[in-house]
């Protein structure tokens, strides 16, 4: 049998993507909630993830969309 | 042409030109979401700035093929991640690297043999990385993947859409997610803890 937290390492994805089925759900619940080495790496996970999002966020520049306002009306032959 | 036939036919001008305004007007709302997209697709500012543009010129020249009621976000990444396979990736054509399989948990385990487990509790654990190393850790991630990670992780689309946008099938959206995120952890890790 595979080492449950190597099992619940392969779940940890499709768990925070809430895409488990449920019986995988409930597996991975029962192990997190005894094994506190799985919970911290998928409290880690989850901030990871936030904090991807955040870093890799870059508001467009302005002048970019004063530019595309200028497309406006552009003809399908043109 | 008689009186009511000139009628009819102006009325669907208009209606033709309402319709237009409108599309544009949805459309043009959702270009900082579309940018910041395009951001992470590419290597430069200037690359993101151009092929916003090329996308939305491209989008107001064909509005009459979207349909009305579905994603418009969906439809305009569409476009422009053709217009990014066609332009850029002709030229690095090189063989699609394979991102190494490094575990789920390589990164969270680098991090606590670095600075004990217990450091993973902490809430700024993650801010140990800087905002720099991740924005490069992206752009490494081999183009076929990080593809895939920009739209579920930073677009916010669902499998669906980034299926539909990239016209995979959605158990390939899932594998590449999985692996291009593995990979993203692995050069967070070397270029953080090396």
């Amino acid at each position: 049998m595979m080492d449950p937290c190597e099992r619940c390492e392969e779940l940890m994805q499709d768990f925070l993507d809430r895409t488990l089925t449920d019986v995988e759900w409930r597996e991975a619940e029962t192990h997190l909630a005894g094994c506190e080495y799985c919970s911290r790496r998928y409290r880690f996970e989850e901030s990871l993830r936030k904090y991807v999002r955040t870093s890799a966020i870059e508001r467009m520049p302005p002048e970019l969309m004063a530019k595309l306002d200028e497309l406006r009306g552009l003809d399908a032959t043109a | 042409m008689s009186e009511p036939e000139t009628e009819t036919e102006a009325r669907r001008i208009a209606t033709q030109a309402r319709d237009r305004a409108r599309f544009e007007e949805e459309a043009l709302s959702l270009a900082d979401q579309v940018y910041r997209v395009a951001r992470r697709l590419v290597g430069s500012r200037e690359e993101a700035e151009d092929l916003v543009q090329e996308t939305y010129a491209r989008a107001f020249r064909s509005w009459s093929s979207y349909t009305a009621g579905t994603n418009m976000r969906a439809w305009l990444l569409r476009i422009l991640t053709n217009l990014n396979v066609d332009r850029g990736r002709k030229i690095q054509r090189t063989p699609q690297t394979q991102p190494l399989e490094e575990s789920d948990y390589y990164l969270a385990n680098k991090m606590a043999s670095a600075a004990g487990e217990d450091v993973l509790e902490s809430d700024d654990v993650v801010e140990r990385l800087s905002q720099d190393s991740v924005v490069k850790a992206l752009s490494e991630i081999p183009p076929q993947f990080r593809d895939v990670v920009v739209l579920v992780d930073i677009g916010d689309f669902t499998y669906a859409d980034a299926a539909q946008i990239l016209d995979i099938p959605i158990g390939t959206v899932m594998s590449r997610l999985h692996r291009g995120r593995r990979a993203l952890k692995q050069h967070l890790a070397e270029e953080t803890l090396a």
